[in-house]
């Protein structure tokens, strides 16, 4: 079979390539970016220079300080102290972000597809012609097909540049796999009970908190950083953890209860808890009295979900059941059953985080101390632009009825009307992607080949050659987020701030920022009024002066933190608070829910169970990587070169698996991973599963690091169990095998 | 005066920060490392325990390195600090063989390295990189012979113990357990 996109190693340049041409797009002289900073944002600290940032190596946003040499190169990533995200300390990969810089396989130069002899090649080219060819692209199709036809997949800070762009052109389909893929179940679920999401970074009140409940969150291997710090303050101030997980995790590890469940039967443990708090009177009578509806139809509901029916499910003894639960009534309402961030699991994950939202409610700690505070943030003024035009149809349509409570678009539903359907009237023929890789982060790998094939046309903005690049018809180098400007970071927190990003460096290379590239687009499209500054320099300044300071400024202090004006943290509970819920309670029972054809309260079903000989595939987090995205850069991979396969010992002894042993692994659907993975035998892990850390298994070449480097666990994950509620994609319903020798994929 | 560090092996949760920290502040070449993460499990499924440790050169108040060095090139700073002069580093690995607990290696550029406790940040009264980065706040450093020091005083409230006591180093890094 001969591919319309034939996957191309970016190292596999067409013989033909010409010379990058220095045309009127380059840098003039006089728009340098240092020159432009004029030493105002740097302060000389010993020979160096500071610059003020926020990291983008997660989406944490931590903000800090880009050191650079007397050379001007960078040389290191600290944290600014006043900043709430991390007070002065980085995570590994913040430490580490100065790697991405270094990185000597990132995208230099724009890329265009082109054929060569039978196959197809990259050759390089000047970013005109580039730009030029994208945006003769998007008018095709908008005139073909209609501008909703196109979809820009994103992640993190380029996604609002490009946005903007679409936006213009006149196309709301914009979308981030974080929704769908990761936090969307827990958003609807809280919305449902409590009216308000969750938000990021969550708003656990963790440094006050006397009981922290984690259900398969891993705090200490995800590094969410203000998180973290607290809950090792939380440890010095004697807080209980209880954590559930199959896992011995880190957490786990530093827990006064760890619960071993069985994987996929959470939802009957949190249904068990709920009884035992309501049928010892361990909750917050005053609180669900004042704040709540449906509290009699919530104990009739849970009348049979005993501890001892939970135990034939869970696994977990009945008076462990019992007592954990005494634990978190004591600790009421200082205590946090965890909503966790990436809960897309087995398809009712909706419902599963609607328990933990209820088992909250009952537990009093919504908007109280030690549980969950309200935070703020600023609501940062867009440019003057003129109005966006209205598309004719967005993701919703394209949804067909489906997910009728997913309040964000769903990646998975995009990428479905991506492939070819003559019925569909809401058919997607074009992609932008900026920041995300797709076929490492959707699961179902062959269906988002199979949409890729069916696209007319797919251009990348990325920093690194990362898969989804190789089946670009054109690839644009973005410099990374320490050589660039970007928007400010506003995100909420227990007091609203503002955090200013500006480069450090020169982008090397030919690599541009995505305001930049969205900005020469727009002009390629005849759309430049939506882009009316000269660079973003001017928005920013024209921003920052909305909030009584200055680009000057900001670029001395990199943080600014503003005073709270819409009511305190926590309930003030000498008035009326009123829930952002259409009944203005906490609706223990969601009418929301049941609107829309659901179950008003969480109903516990069975889900399958691996046959004889396989495992449960569950993923996870390391702390010194991010997702795939980091799997190349010279610092983490020094920290973490590779994933292995977490394997019991006694189901290590019955495949006579021996340690660091390379294996593959064959999922049920009969998919072997394309790399061997090396064998962890290790007390850890439930002897029913095996774990992996996520983002390895890299199959692009030119990522020298990561090329082959362990296993990939996307590409194992072939069922997806899809929650009707919002388009989540269930992702743990997945069993492996152990293949002990070479399947000969690695050439194919 | 006596540097000393404090290590909370009940809050570490084994990032490796400090590793990368220390990397950048000190330009240890990619590949190569001053600090370095310890995971020790007991235990099995489902009754465990893990030790997370950070570890690093022990500064040794009786250290053999410093013992052995044929050329003075390792040597003892004010505060017990043990570092090494490169110039008069020789490289020929004594110090390595002789370190009971592996905290040295031999740079690139023909001398051996190791931890410094980040001299050059504590004379300008700044925390060495590791501490100063740690997301758990797990490592205090500072001087044992002040009393009221933070080191001083998590050693008064915890149980702690130090690595390889058998090879009678005096190692002047702390684990609290």
């Amino acid at each position: 079979m001969t591919n319309r996109r034939e996957f191309i190693k970016i190292s596999a340049l067409g013989a033909g390539g010409v010379a990058i041409g220095l045309g009127a797009l380059q840098w003039t002289k006089g728009s340098s970016l240092l020159s432009n900073m004029s030493g105002v944002g740097c302060k000389n600290i010993g020979g160096l220079n500071r610059f003020p940032t926020y990291c983008e190596v997660c989406f944490w946003k931590c903000a800090g300080w880009v050191y650079t040499d007397e050379d001007g190169k960078i040389s290191k990533v600290v944290g600014n102290d006043i900043d709430p995200h991390c007070n002065g300390r980085l995570c590994p990969r913040g430490t580490g972000g100065v790697g991405m810089y270094n990185d000597e396989d990132r995208l230099k130069t724009p890329l265009i597809r082109e054929k060569s002899g039978d196959g197809q090649t990259f050759r390089k080219a000047g970013w005109d012609e580039a730009l030029t060819l994208i945006a003769a692209n998007m008018k095709q199709i908008s005139e073909k097909y209609g501008p909703e036809s196109m979809v820009l997949f994103n992640h993190g800070s380029p996604g609002h540049h490009l946005g903007n762009l679409l936006k213009a052109y006149g196309s709301s389909n914009i979308v981030a796999p974080s929704y769908a893929q990761c936090r969307g179940p827990r958003e609807v679920a809280f919305t449902a009970t409590f009216g308000s999401a969750i938000g990021s970074p969550e708003p656990t009140d963790i440094r006050d908190t006397r009981c922290l409940v984690l259900i398969g969150s891993h705090i200490g291997e995800n590094m969410h950083n203000n998180q973290v710090q607290e809950m090792s303050d939380a440890i010095d101030k004697g807080v209980t953890i209880i954590t559930v997980d199959p896992r011995f995790s880190t957490a786990a590890s530093k827990s006064k209860f760890w619960l071993p469940i069985k994987p996929a039967t959470d939802l009957a443990l949190l249904l068990a808890w709920v009884h035992v708090i309501i049928n010892e009177e361990l909750y917050d009578k005053a609180y669900i009295e004042k704040y709540a509806t449906g509290f009699a139809e919530l104990k009739k509901h849970v009348e049979t979900k005993t501890p001892e029916w939970a135990y034939g499910i869970t696994t977990i003894a009945p008076h462990v059941i019992r007592k954990t639960a005494r634990e978190m009534g004591n600790a009421s309402p200082a205590v946090i059953v965890h909503p966790g961030r990436h809960v897309t699991w087995y398809g009712d994950d909706t419902q599963r985080l609607r328990a933990v939202a209820i088992l909250n409610a009952l537990l009093g700690s919504w908007g109280r101390r030690g549980g969950f505070y309200f935070y703020e943030s600023l609501s940062v003024p867009e440019y003057p632009i003129p109005e966006f035009p209205t598309p004719r149809w967005s993701w919703k349509e394209a949804m067909n009825g489906k997910y009728p409570m997913a309040a964000l678009s769903v990646s998975n539903a995009l990428i479905e009307a991506s492939l070819p359907n003559k019925d569909n009237p809401y058919q997607v023929k074009g992609w932008l992607v900026a920041g995300t890789n797709l076929p490492l982060t959707m699961p179902e790998k062959e269906n988002t080949l199979k949409a890729i094939q069916a696209l007319d046309f797919l251009a990348v903005v990325d920093t690194m050659p990362m898969e989804i690049t190789g089946y670009a018809d054109v690839v644009l180098p973005e410099c990374t987020y320490l050589e660039r400007y970007d928007d400010l970071r506003a995100e909420p927190h227990r007091e609203p701030s503002l955090a200013l990003r500006m480069p450090a460096a020169e982008p090397m290379y030919d690599s541009k920022p995505a305001w930049w590239i969205a900005k020469q687009l727009a002009e390629k499209l005849g759309l430049s009024n939506y882009f009316p500054w000269k660079d973003f320099q001017e928005v920013l300044a024209w921003q920052l002066q909305k909030f009584g300071t200055s680009l000057d400024e900001m670029q001395k202090v990199g943080v600014r933190i503003y005073p709270r004006t819409k009511g305190p943290l926590y309930i003030d509970e000498t008035s009326e608070h009123v829930f952002g819920t259409a009944s203005g309670k906490i609706e223990l029972y969601s009418n929301e829910m049941a609107a829309n054809g659901f179950d008003g309260f969480p109903v516990y079903t069975a889900h399958p169970e691996p046959p004889e000989g396989f495992y449960r595939l569950i993923y996870g987090r390391a702390p010194m990587h991010t997702f795939s995205r980091t799997a190349n850069n010279p610092n983490l991979v020094d920290l973490m070169k590779e994933n292995s396969v977490w394997v019991n010992p006694k189901v290590a002894d019955i495949h006579g698996l021996k340690k660091d042993q390379y294996i593959w692994l064959e999922n049920q659907d009969g998919v072997i991973s394309t790399f061997p993975v090396k064998v962890r035998v290790t007390e850890r892990i439930r002897w029913d599963s095996v774990y992996m850390v996520h983002g390895f298994g890299h199959h692009d070449k030119n990522l020298k690091r990561a090329y082959g480097r362990g296993a990939n666990d996307s590409e194992l994950i072939t069922n997806v169990m899809i929650d009707p509620v919002m388009g989540g994609t269930g992702m743990r319903g997945n069993f492996v095998k152990f293949i002990i020798s070479d399947p000969g994929k690695e050439n194919v | 005066m006596r540097y000393a560090m404090a290590i909370d092996t009940k809050k570490c949760v084994g990032c490796s920060d400090c590793v990368v920290a220390c990397q950048t502040e000190n330009n240890v070449p990619i590949g190569y490392c001053r600090d370095w993460v310890v995971e020790v499990m007991a235990g099995t499924y489902p009754e465990l325990e893990i030790e997370l440790r950070s570890e690093r050169c022990n500064h040794c108040a009786n250290a053999p390195c410093v013992r052995c060095c044929p050329t003075g090139a390792s040597h003892f700073e004010e505060g017990g600090i043990v570092t090494v002069t490169p110039n008069k580093c020789i490289g020929c690995g004594a110090c390595i063989e002789s370190c009971p607990y592996d905290a040295r290696y031999s740079h690139p550029e023909g001398y051996v390295d190791k931890c410094t406790f980040c001299l050059h940040r504590l004379t300008e009264g700044k925390l060495p990189s590791c501490v100063a980065v740690c997301p758990t706040k797990c490592m205090y450093s500072g001087d044992l012979d002040d009393p009221n020091s933070i080191v001083s005083k998590a050693l008064k409230n915890r149980k702690y113990k130090v690595l390889a006591p058998e090879a009678g180093t005096q190692p002047q890094i702390f684990y609290l357990t």
